[in-house]
Formats: structure tokens, sequence, C-alpha cells
């Protein structure tokens, strides 16, 4: 620790810190723009100024260090000014700079109310400019679907330069020319390709790089914010939901340093307009081969008739991604109280088994453990698809230097420097046998194995869960790292929504003739064969809908209250932001008042109550933001591993869900990506 | 006045040979290895005792930047840089050195290196240097096949040189700046702290030096550090070149020893001021980022660093430009304003966004079309940028403003009166200063 004088206010400091950070420290508010905590420094808006007592001139203080700073004549600690006259010329010098080629265009800017130039200007600005010239004039440039640009109003700060360049890895951001003339665009005006583009709007301290789809939509003091958790992938990550009246205007990211640090994806940020197309507000009946509206009434008698019409042994129910835990946790009770043990949550029919253990289908290492990672090996996964900020992580590690990475599966451009090693099993037991690759992780005091779903969605694989597990095992660090595509997993099989030992497994269920009455929690990644009757609760007109006879209408992850437990198995709260639509229900409602059509009335009659139940039957989900440690049991006799080659879990990042496939805006990118794979194979 | 035996550059004028058979008949590459037996510290001690300013333009003592550098450390070497990026408006003896000297040059390099641990030297050459770099190579070239330099070569000091060929930017002349370029990326200034003795090309310490200072290393080391420092006045010490240009009957370039007179530099070598010495209007003493001196200041000045400092000047790179009274100062100062607002590099606001703006102001005011109290808003527009940059640019930039407003702000009030008194009169100009 450093003593250094902010303002004549001695305070002790780490003696990396920089000036800037040693200022907020002892309370003084320095003003930048450039600057930004997870980027490099650059330095180059020199906003952030400050006089340090015997340099010749002002410095800025976000690139200059304390351990930089000499001590005083006499031996007393480094003197800092923030508040000086010479300080506050100089900031309003440069303020005046950066403001003489910034155009007047603030009321019709989507930036104004959030914009970190205006708020400085309000701060250091003079109210009437000394700039006779003409102003500069920029050409907008054509960078992405998801980002507008208005470049007039750019600073120059490069923020998104580094962004790309740094964390997304895609260094699609660059600036060309030189001095005045220097214009930020991408290579030719060619669209971004990173996943996490979008998040170089937020970056942008002005309204030069803005979010496409909310151009001219709405103003920041028109919206109500509500902090929630990110459905799209299983990371849970932190958003902000921001709504006017009942629309679900944008989401942005919150800062979570245990998850998404500050970043999403890009599905997570503008999956948006999906909320409002493809609805489904009303319940509807099939009759006659057609879905015809129905009233809640008609539909419970008709679900009813069946459910009476058949044996408990013949009624299942699978869960979809999206589902939180409270709603998977009423449709078991709901279920279980018919009689039926036909559960599943895992359509996609991978062999994850709370039998084996909760450390079995966990991220063991934790997200942020990444960072303390010596050696990654992926098997069967693509994590910049599955789950493109942990891929930023991964690659966040990368970047400090010494982390070597393999990949067994897929191969794929994950924006950091990856061993292609094979395609599939044989390479992982040539791994697992210490060869090649293997020698490095059997060095490695705290190797991550990264397993997709790709690798567990197969008949072998308990097999190449158990060599993965064997591979990561050293003693205090459990380096199995289970990466899972949908944000209920990991909740569905803590609360045990899979079917009994021996029971049928989701595949099963929808396969001919297995079940009279199919009832489906939004899952509409299974395809289910002719025969039962379907019963589809869930929200969008998508792959489910179309094959239900029952149609309930629910919420979507923004309209209800819910907990979900993310793939390292952090208990996470989402919180409503707005309503469903039309005649639309909470889903954990809709069972209720199916149960007591039913006639199995489940004991709950609020969200409260039901949490009660949850809590008490398992209590760590009571514990918000916490991980539960759990054991890791695999059997001993796991089988052979077979011979084909992993397949990716997501193959099209932009439609992984209903609430996706229902945005235009990621349609489009879905298009744009599959058009760059294209021209890539050419 | 400096004797012909006391000059470094013998060949200054090209009238010798340049390779090495004629520079080793000057003198050059006697008894390296005898200089590099002696030892490190003595080569800096030497350095430091001559008193040898750095001849970029700073002046900064150049044993004392040799011994800035760290101890060898195995996992990160030593570089010596070369900056032989000389783009500075005014400045051109470097190329002169580099065109008919260049043996001093890369003996000065092996020397450099030696006395700071450093095995490899990049000379990083100014992108519009043509022929330069096509003899600075030869010469190199002709270093290795005498083994004069290279891994095992006759010196006793394991050795690499390269020459670098810039791409032409005045930037890249800024030391951080040439280092990023020479690493193959955008040359942009880099923040100090670090300091390139710390973390300099590829993240090893390096030193960066002007041609000049190197040149000359040699030849102080053989003649000794008293030889150098008995010319010029105290803390000036030694001989410059200097590259008078302008209006003088024969402009030159010539060595000569500090602290000269500027009415002795120019009566001897230059032939005197076009017009005699009545029709001095001012000088720019060390190429264009330094601001202007009036005739009357300047004449019997010393030019050194110290009393031109004393003149709110700067010794600079001892681009002596002369201006006679036919100059439209407010026009010449125009057209340097617009050099570097086209060489800003764009990356710090204030450079980027100032530099432009006092270009236009002085377009405007050199026809007079402006108001007298946007003189003050220029000066306060110059101070807004000088020293708020991460690289010396800005300060270049204003510098020359300020030398005009503090000097010949009667000037423009009287350009800005005459347009006043006659409005719609043509444009003074022509064309604009920029398309010049």
């Amino acid at each position: 620790m450093t003593k250094i004088i902010v303002d004549g206010k001695e305070v002790d400091v780490p003696a990396e810190y920089t000036l800037l950070q040693a200022c907020e420290e002892a309370g003084a508010e320095i003003p930048r723009f450039c600057f930004h905590e997870r980027l490099s420094i650059a330095g180059n808006c020199r906003m952030c100024l400050v006089e340090l007592k015997g340099a010749p001139k002002p410095i800025a203080s976000c690139a200059w260090s304390v351990k930089d700073c000499r001590p005083g004549p006499n031996g007393e600690p480094p003197s800092v000014v923030t508040r000086s006259p010479t300080v506050r010329k100089a900031r309003n010098g440069v303020m005046e700079f950066l403001l003489i080629n910034h155009p007047l265009d603030c009321p019709i800017c989507d930036q104004g109310g959030e914009c970190d130039l205006q708020d400085q200007a309000m701060a250091f600005g003079v109210d009437t400019s000394r700039y006779a010239e003409n102003k500069r004039a920029v050409e907008d440039k054509y960078i992405g679907p998801l980002v507008r640009t208005s470049m007039n109003r750019c600073i120059h700060c490069t923020r998104c330069v580094r962004f790309t360049a740094e964390v997304a890895g895609t260094g699609d951001m660059g600036a060309i020319g030189r001095g005045e003339d220097m214009e930020i665009t991408t290579y030719l005006e060619s669209a971004m390709g990173s996943e996490l583009q979008g998040n170089v709007a937020d970056l942008c301290p002005v309204g030069a790089l803005l979010p496409k789809p909310y151009a001219f939509k709405a103003r920041p003091w028109e919206l109500a914010k509500t902090e929630s958790i990110d459905v799209m992938d299983a990371l849970g990550s932190a958003i902000r939901i921001d709504v006017r009246g009942r629309e679900v205007m944008r989401i942005l990211p919150r800062v979570n340093d245990d998850v998404n640090e500050e970043w999403i994806s890009d599905k997570t940020r503008q999956v948006v307009d999906g909320l409002k197309r493809q609805r489904l507000d009303r319940p509807y009946l099939r009759r006659d081969g057609k879905l015809v509206p129905a009233s809640w009434g008609e539909a419970f008698a008709a679900i009813a008739a069946r459910v009476k019409a058949t044996t408990p042994a013949r009624i299942g129910a699978i869960a979809g991604d999206l589902a939180s835990v409270e709603d998977m946790f009423a449709l078991k009770a709901l279920v279980g109280a018919l009689g039926s043990q036909n559960l599943d949550c895992r359509q996609d029919g991978v062999k994850l088994d709370p039998a084996h253990g909760r450390a079995s289908y966990l991220f063991n290492p934790t997200i942020a453990g990444i960072e303390q990672a010596d050696a990654v090996l992926i098997i069967g996964s693509n994590p910049r698809r599955e789950a493109p900020v942990l891929n930023a992580r991964i690659r966040k590690r990368w970047r400090m230097g010494g982390l070597p990475v393999a990949l067994i599966g897929e191969a794929a451009d994950l924006t950091y420097d990856c061993q292609y090693l094979g395609a599939g099993p044989d390479t992982l037991a040539d791994v697992a046998a210490g060869r090649g690759f293997g020698e490095i992780l059997a060095r490695a005091e705290r190797p991550l194995i990264l397993v997709g779903q790709g690798a567990l969605a197969r008949p072998d694989a308990l097999a190449i869960l158990a060599a993965a597990a064997k591979l990561g095992a050293r003693g205090g660090w459990n380096g199995l790292a289970v990466l899972h595509t949908a944000a209920s997993r990991v909740g569905g099989l803590d609360i045990g929504f899979t079917p009994a030992a021996g029971g049928p497994d989701a595949q099963a269920m929808a396969g001919a003739g297995a079940l009279d009455v199919l009832f489906l929690l939004g899952a509409d990644e299974i395809d289910v064969a002719p025969g039962a009757f379907v019963v589809y609760q869930g929200t969008h007109g998508d792959r489910g809908a179309h094959r239900a006879d029952v149609i309930l209408p629910g919420a979507a992850y923004t309209e209800k209250s819910g907990l979900y437990v993310n793939t390292e198995g952090r208990v996470q709260m989402a919180d409503r932001a707005n309503f469903p639509p039309g005649d639309a229900r909470e889903d954990w409602a809709i069972l209720r008042a199916l149960s007591d059509t039913l006639g199995a009335r489940l004991p709950f009659d609020s969200l409260g109550a039901l949490r009660q139940a949850l809590f008490a039957a398992h209590p760590h989900m009571a514990r918000i933001d916490a991980i539960e440690p759990g054991p890791l049991s695999l059997p001993t006799t796991v089988g052979e591993m077979g011979k084909s080659g992993f397949v990716g879990a997501v193959q099209d990042f932009y439609l992984t869900n209903p609430i996706a496939r229902a945005s235009a805006v990621m349609a489009e990118c879905s298009a744009l990506a599959k058009g760059r794979l294209q021209q890539a194979a050419e | 006045m400096l004797d012909d035996k006391d000059r470094i550059f013998t060949n200054l004028y090209g009238l010798g040979d340049w390779r090495l058979r004629g520079a080793q008949s000057r003198g050059a590459w006697d008894n390296t290895k005898g200089l590099i037996e002696k030892g490190k510290d003595w080569v800096i001690e030497e350095m430091k005792a001559s008193g040898l300013r750095g001849r970029g333009g700073a002046g900064f003592p150049t044993g004392l930047k040799w011994s800035f550098m760290p101890k060898p450390d195995p996992a990160r070497p030593s570089y010596l840089v070369v900056n032989a990026d000389e783009s500075e408006p005014g400045t051109c003896k470097d190329r002169e050195i580099m065109r008919n000297d260049p043996h001093l040059l890369i003996e000065g390099c092996m020397i450099a290196s030696f006395a700071m641990g450093a095995h490899a030297c990049y000379i990083y050459v100014r992108g519009e240097y043509i022929q330069e770099r096509e003899r600075l190579q030869a010469a190199v070239d002709e270093c290795y096949a005498a083994n004069l330099v290279g891994r095992n070569n006759v010196n006793g000091w394991p050795f690499d040189i390269y020459v670098h060929h810039g791409a032409g930017a005045y930037i890249c002349g800024e030391e951080t700046a040439l280092l990023e370029s020479l690493e193959g990326k955008k040359g942009m200034p880099r923040l100090k702290p670090p300091f390139p003795a710390n973390m300099g090309l590829y993240g090893c310490p390096t030193t960066v030096n002007n041609v000049e200072s190197i040149a000359v290393a040699p030849t102080i080391l053989r003649r000794g550090a008293g030889w150098f420092a008995g010319f010029g006045a105290k803390n000036n010490t030694g001989t410059k070149l200097f590259c008078v240009s302008g209006h003088v009957n024969t402009p030159c370039n010539v060595e000569e020893v500090m602290s000269l007179p500027f009415r002795e530099l120019i009566e001897r070598h230059c032939g005197g001021i076009r017009g005699g010495w009545d029709n001095l209007l001012a000088v720019i003493p060390g190429g264009s980022s330094v601001p202007c001196v009036p005739a009357h200041e300047i004449i019997d000045a010393a030019m050194d660093f110290d009393t031109l400092r004393g003149l709110k000047s700067g010794l600079g790179t001892a681009a002596v430009i002369v201006l006679d009274k036919s100059t439209d100062i407010v026009r010449a100062i125009t057209r340097i304003s617009y050099f570097y607002k086209h060489e800003s590099c764009g990356q710090c606001t204030p450079c980027r966004e100032g530099t432009g703006w006092m270009w236009r102001v002085l377009t405007r005011m050199c026809e007079g079309r402006a108001q007298k109290r946007e003189i003050d808003m220029l000066l306060e527009v110059s101070t807004q940028i000088e020293g708020h940059t991460i690289c010396a640019l800005g300060d270049a930039a204003a510098w020359p403003v300020q030398g005009l407003i503090r000097h010949f702000r009667h000037e423009i009030e009287k350009r800005i009166d005459d347009y006043a008194a006659n409005p719609h009169s043509e444009s003074v100009l022509p064309y604009g200063v920029a398309a010049e």
C-alpha cells in the first residue's frame, strides 16, 4: 500500500492503482470518456487530467499509476490536485475541443439523457461556442444489423475498437485516416462478426453507436427499469429490463463480476422484439384438426376429460429450456398428484442425472474460476455459440497468458488460439490416456474440462463424462465444467424433474404410443410423435404449439418472477418487468388453476406459498446468488465410448429458443452469420 | 568559428568517398575495438563529460539517457533505435549524414549499443528518404562484409544492425510512435510512463536517439570528452550541424560550434541576409515547431539551447529558417499550422480537434477576415492544446502560433483593419493556404 495525497486528503492505496482509481478512493470524481475498467488504457480523451505536484504539466490520471509518482522533496507522499484552476481549465479546454465538432443534435439523439458527453458538458462545458468554422461531417457506416452509427457524434475514444480487439476477440472495428479525419469503422463497412457486438453501443459514451432495433423508440426517462436474469443461455447473465407501459423496450447488462462482468450476448440484448411477435395470448383447442380460440374453462375441461380417460402411467410432462424452477416444481407436483412419475426436463436427451451427484452436472470451476484455470480442454462444445459471454471469459484468461486450450469436437474459431485435437471419443481416449494434450493436462494444477451438451446427448455420455471428470479432478479443484445451453436445466435437475429410475425419458415419452397425455411446459425442441394428446403451455406459436391439442398461454421470462439456476449451480431470481399479453397468465398460476379442474388441487395459492414449499423441499433454492456444492458420484461402470464425432448442441446461435425464433432481428443476424459461414467455406 | 581539423562530419557535402574505404581514410572505424575494450562505464562517463545534448530537438543529455538503461537481462534484451525519421520542416542534417558519412552513424550505433548492453540496433529511416536508405543499407552491407558488425565481428561486441524504412509520417519521428511503427502497428504515440528505457521496442528496454547524437559519439570518444566540451558555452557544448534555409544568400548545411552568434553564422556561411541585415524580419531557429524570434532579438543571440529558450523559442534541430521582410509572416505560420493539422495522428483530443481549429482561424486571419478578439481566442486555444496531449506534437503545433501572436500581433490587427476598411475586396490570397 502506498500513501498519496488527493486534494489534501491522505489515502492509502495499492501501488499499482492508477491515479484515477486513487482519486476515486479519496472521493474525488474524475470525468472520463476513453477510460473503462474492463478495457485497456488508451489515455486519449484527456478529460481526466489532474495536477501532480512536481510534474510540469497536467497528467492523464487514467494512465498514470501511483507507483510512478515521485515523493515530495522531504519524503512526503505525492500530492494530486483535482480541483485547482489549472485542472479545471484543462478539462474545460478538452471539453471545448470535444464539442466543437460534435453535432448539436441532442434533441434527436437516442443517447440523450444517458450521454456521458451531455452530462459532463453540464459540468465542464460553457453555454456558447467560440468555434465559428464549419463542423466536421463524417459519413455514417454500416457495421451490422445491431448497431446503428451516427459518426458525426464520434469523439474517438476508441472504446469500441478496444472492446472488439480485447473482449470480443474479433477485431471488427478500427480507425482509418488520421488527425481530424480519423474515422471509426469496420473493414470496408462489413457487419461485425462477434456475438457480443451489441456491447459496443453500451460502451460508446456518446450517441455514435446506438442499438439499431431500438432507434427512435423511447427516451431513457420514460422507462421503468427492472433488474432481472437472462434465460437465453445457461449463464444467467444479469440484465436490466427497460419497460414502457406494457412493452419491453430494451434489455441492458448489469454488472455481475461472478457471471457476466458487464457484457451480454446479442441474443440476450436484442431478442426483445421476439417477446411481441407470435405470442400466445389466449387458450386454444384443436377441433377437427384446427386450433381454435377457446376459454380457459373449455381448455381445462378438455384436458380433464383426457386425463380422466387414461391411467396415471400414461401421463407425462416435459419441461422446456426457459421454464423457471417454480413452474417446474408446480408441474412436478401436479403430475405427481395425478400419480405419475413421467417427468423430464432434458428434451435434448442428455444423460446428466441428479443421481450422479450435483457436481456431475455443474460448471464446477465456476465462471469466475475460469480465470484461475491453467489449461482448458473443450469437449463437444462451441462455447462461442453456446455461451458467448463465457467464451469471452476464457479469452480473458487466455490473454493473461500461459493458457493452453484444446478442442475435441467440431472445429471452430473460438477467438483465441485453440489446438484442434480431433472430432470424437477416440481423441478423448488418447488425451485421457495422457498422450498429446493429455501431458499438458496432467501437468496442470487447475485444468478446466469444458463438456458441452453435444458430448452428453448420446448413448456413451456417461463414459465421456467420467473421462472428463477424471481429467479435471485434482485435490481441492474439480475441473469438470458442464456447459449447459438451457436456462432451466440445472434447476430442473436440482428439483428432480427427471423420470423415476427405469422410467421413460423425454425421447421415450415423445415416442409413438408411449403416452396418452403429454404436458409440454414450453418444450419446443422436441418432436412429439402423433398419438398422444399434447397440452402445450408456453409463450410462442412455435414447434410445441403447432403440435398441441390444447394451448395454455403462459408468461415469458420478463413477465414473471422466477428462480433460475445457472450452469455453475448459482441460484438467481428473475423479476417481473411487465405483464403477459391478453389472457396469458403466469405459469404457476395456470398449473394451480388446472389442478383444481383435475381434482388434484396443489397446496399453494400464491407464488410466496409455492416458494415456501419449494424451499422446504430444496433448501438450497432459498440461497439466492449462492452456489451449493454437491457430491460427484458417477457410477463405476460407465460403458464404452462410441465412435461418432461430437456434434455441437447449438448450430445457430441466434435461433435457439421460441422467443429468438420469433424475433426478426435474430433472423437477420442468423442469415448474416450463415452467409459469412458460406463465404468462409468458399 | 570551427577549424576544419575539429569537424566531425568531414564529408558532409559528399565531396569525398562515402564508402567504407573513404570513411576509414577519414578516421571512421579507427580502433573501435579499443574504445569498446575501455568498458561501458568509461563510454557513458565520457559521453556525460562531453556535455552532448540530444540533437533531435529536446536537448536531453545523451550520456545520461544511455545510463538509464537497466542492467542486461537475458529474458528482455535491450535495443538501440536510431531515429532517422527526420521530418521536421527545415531540417536536413541527418540525410546528409546518411548519404555522405553513413559509417560514422554505423560505428556510433555499435558503440552506443555496447554502452547500453544492446546487441541489436534498428535505424528507422524516413519514408521519403530513398537514396539515404540505399546508401545506409549499402554501408551496413559493407560493414557486414568487412566483419565490422555481426555476430562475431572484429570489434568484439556481438551486434546486428537493421535498416527499417518507414512509410512517411511526421508523427513516426516521435520516439514511441516510431517504436509502434517499427513493431508494425499504426504510428501513434504511446503513453508515458512507462518510458522506452523501461518498456520500449517489443516491451524491452530501448533507447531512441537521433542520428546526429549517435554519429558524433565515436569521434567524441576518440578525441576525448574534453575536446568536445571545449566548444560552445556551458551546458551547450560541442559542435552542431546547422541547416540554414530561407532568405539568406547561400542556404547551407554547416557544422559549427554551439553558441555561435546568429549574425556570425549567417555572415560566415550563408553570405548574409537577402537584402541586408535591415531586411531581416524574423527567424525560426529550430525547425518549424519552435516559435519565431523577431530580428532585433535574434541578431546577436548565441545559437544554443539555453539562450534561445531565454528568447521563448528553442534550438530544436538547429534548422534555422530565415524570414526577410518580403515574407507574409501570418501566411507562413498558417502554412506551418496546416502541416501540423495534417500530421496530427488523431489519437488524443486536444491535438486532433485543436490543430484544425487553429489552422482554420489562421486561414481567415491571413486574409484579415476575422475579429480582433479572435487573436486572444486563438492564443487561448493554443494554450489549451499545449501540454495537454500524449506526445509533443500538440506543443509543436501550438508554439508557432504563440510565437506569431507574441511578436506579430500588430501585423494580424493591421490585416483585420484593412479587411474591415474594404470588406468586399477580393480575397487577399489567390488560393487557400492548404492548397499550397
